[in-house]
């Protein structure tokens, strides 16, 4: 109990702290009718904007004066001088390039979500006709972004509810309370419904870790990107590509002698075509599996965002068709329904991809009798 | 696909490998091992009780059917011992009512057999007595009728006659 009382007065000095927001300067991108957002190609920018990942949270731009609501995060780059660190708000919002910081000798401009660094001697950044920076370069971002953010926050909401969870066992007492009889029924069901059936009895324990870690970071990543803070974690393409890189090096490295057998030297067929099913079967495992893994996961969630925003926009692009009303009341049912199903998406979406994971670990560690 | 190459974040891509391997390692420690543990254990312990019931009902219908085939095995030896016991005691009545028979009837000989050397004696008795009061009636009879000569003579011829027909 006392452990539970903890986390919640934890929790609300974190919800504390993130809405203490802080206010950003002017922005230098207003157009002259205080920036509402309100035609299809602004719409589209808007979509797309969110659902990159972004170095500061923005939650409200006051159209009047032009101030943006939010708060700054960390910018963390590695450029030709070194690391640099700084808080977002050195960008004053700015996210078309025009606003140069400089640190030491590096001079650094915000644009479309990344951070470039001018090449040396440049005092702004030059454009060709596809918008593409011509004396500019991409540096190495280590920022905590708001998706780095998202990480940390599911993370910390992990450890602590789980480790709630694992020190209520420690008490001598093997039936949880609290929030811990929620937890451990999905742990069963990672365990028994994902783990055992795909990996075996005998081999799943040693995955548990990876499996659990995974189902319950994507799931919380998921369900933090509905809410109205913004989150695209597992949108981002870098993200999803990690954990499926993560399940490919697992699966590679605890594949068993038989695994190796029928990949590189497949019994049972003629050994002129052994070759080119061995070509066949690493580029599977290597190249495929992973990639599906993280194409799913990535355009589940982007698919998702996408729609959500997009029918919230209803309400916007379907005024002068139905009237504020009824566009407005369309836009509400359709996002509430989609909504809904992004709820079951989400949690969906962290089962197929901690079950395809087991699957294939199931496949590499699987030992055949016969033979 | 320039987009999405375009949006792949290498630094993104680091950071979100060191925070998984780093929340990987946190929770193995600190949540999955005690948590699956700590189910493994609870489960392993409801097997272990849910075996030893299991068992403890087999005993359990082991010593009922042992009790009772104890009871039916009291039940039917006390059966026997009341039968025996019925048996004996109806022999029991049957040897004493021969024996009192035989008994009955050696006494009810050896009184008839008394009663008859009794009898036997009485009379002789009798008849000795009879002898003897006849003699002596006689006697006096022969006494006065013997008192003249004639009359002797008379009664010997007579007393001669008669005891001619016996």
């Amino acid at each position: 109990m006392a452990v539970a009382t903890k986390t919640i007065k934890f929790i609300a000095v974190l919800v504390l702290a993130l809405s203490s927001f802080s206010v950003f300067a002017e922005g230098g991108d207003q157009d002259e009718k205080g920036n509402l957002i309100d035609s299809p190609e602004e719409i589209k920018e808007y979509i797309a904007h969110h659902l990159k990942d972004s170095h500061d949270f923005h939650l409200y731009t006051d159209n009047a004066s032009g101030k943006h609501w939010g708060f700054s995060l960390p910018v963390i780059v590695w450029t030709k001088d070194g690391l640099k660190t700084f808080m977002s708000s050195a960008f004053h919002h700015d996210d078309q390039g025009k606003v140069v910081v400089e640190k030491g000798n590096a001079r650094l401009v915000k644009l479309h979500s990344k951070i470039y660094e001018l090449e040396a001697g440049a005092a702004t950044v030059n454009f060709d006709e596809s918008h593409h920076a011509t004396n500019a370069h991409k540096v190495l971002d280590f920022s905590i972004t708001k998706s780095v953010f998202g990480m940390l926050l599911a993370g910390l909401l992990m450890l602590l509810g789980f480790g709630a969870l694992a020190r209520s066992y420690k008490n001598g007492k093997s039936i949880p309370t609290g929030f811990g009889r929620v937890l451990e029924p999905l742990v069963i069901y990672v365990r028994d419904d994902i783990a055992k059936p795909n990996i075996g009895e005998k081999k799943y324990r040693k995955f548990m870790g990876f499996l659990l870690t995974v189902f319950f970071f994507i799931w919380i990543l998921n369900l933090l990107g509905l809410t109205p803070l913004g989150f695209n974690v597992t949108g981002q393409i870098a993200v999803t590509a990690c954990l499926a890189i993560f399940t490919m090096v697992i699966y590679m490295f605890s594949g068993s002698k038989d695994f190796w057998a029928h990949t590189l030297w497949m019994p049972g067929v003629p050994v002129i075509l052994r070759p080119v099913l061995a070509v066949i079967e690493l580029v599977g495992f290597v190249l495929i599996k992973p990639f599906s893994l993280l194409v799913r996961l990535f355009a589940n969630m982007t698919a998702g965002h996408f729609v959500v925003m997009s029918l919230i926009a209803l309400m916007i692009t379907m005024k002068k068709s139905f009237g504020v009303v009824g566009s407005t009341g369309m836009s509400l049912v359709l996002a509430l329904f989609i909504t809904v199903i992004e709820l079951l998406v989400a949690f969906l979406q962290a089962f197929i991809f901690t079950m395809l994971s087991s699957l294939f670990i199931g496949m590499a560690v699987e030992e055949h009798d016969h033979h | 696909m320039e987009t999405l190459i375009n949006d792949f974040s290498v630094g993104l891509f680091f950071m979100q490998a060191f925070i998984l391997l780093i929340l990987i390692l946190l929770m193995r420690k600190f949540a999955w091992k005690p948590i699956l543990d700590a189910l493994q254990n609870r489960e392993d312990g409801i097997k272990n009780a849910l075996d030893s019931a299991e068992k403890a009902k087999l005993e359990m219908q082991n010593l009922q059917a042992d009790n009772l085939k104890l009871l039916n095995d009291a039940r039917a030896e006390r059966e026997a011992m009341l039968k025996e016991a019925r048996d004996m005691k109806n022999k029991m009545i049957d040897d004493a009512k021969v024996e009192a028979q035989t008994q009955a009837n050696s006494i009810i000989a050896q009184a008839q057999a008394a009663i008859e050397s009794e009898k036997k004696s009485a009379m002789a008795e009798l008849k000795n007595h009879v002898a003897g009061l006849s003699v002596d009636i006689a006697e006096k009879v022969v006494r006065e009728e013997l008192a003249n000569k004639d009359k002797q003579l008379a009664l010997v011829d007579s007393l001669l006659a008669e005891a001619t027909l016996n």
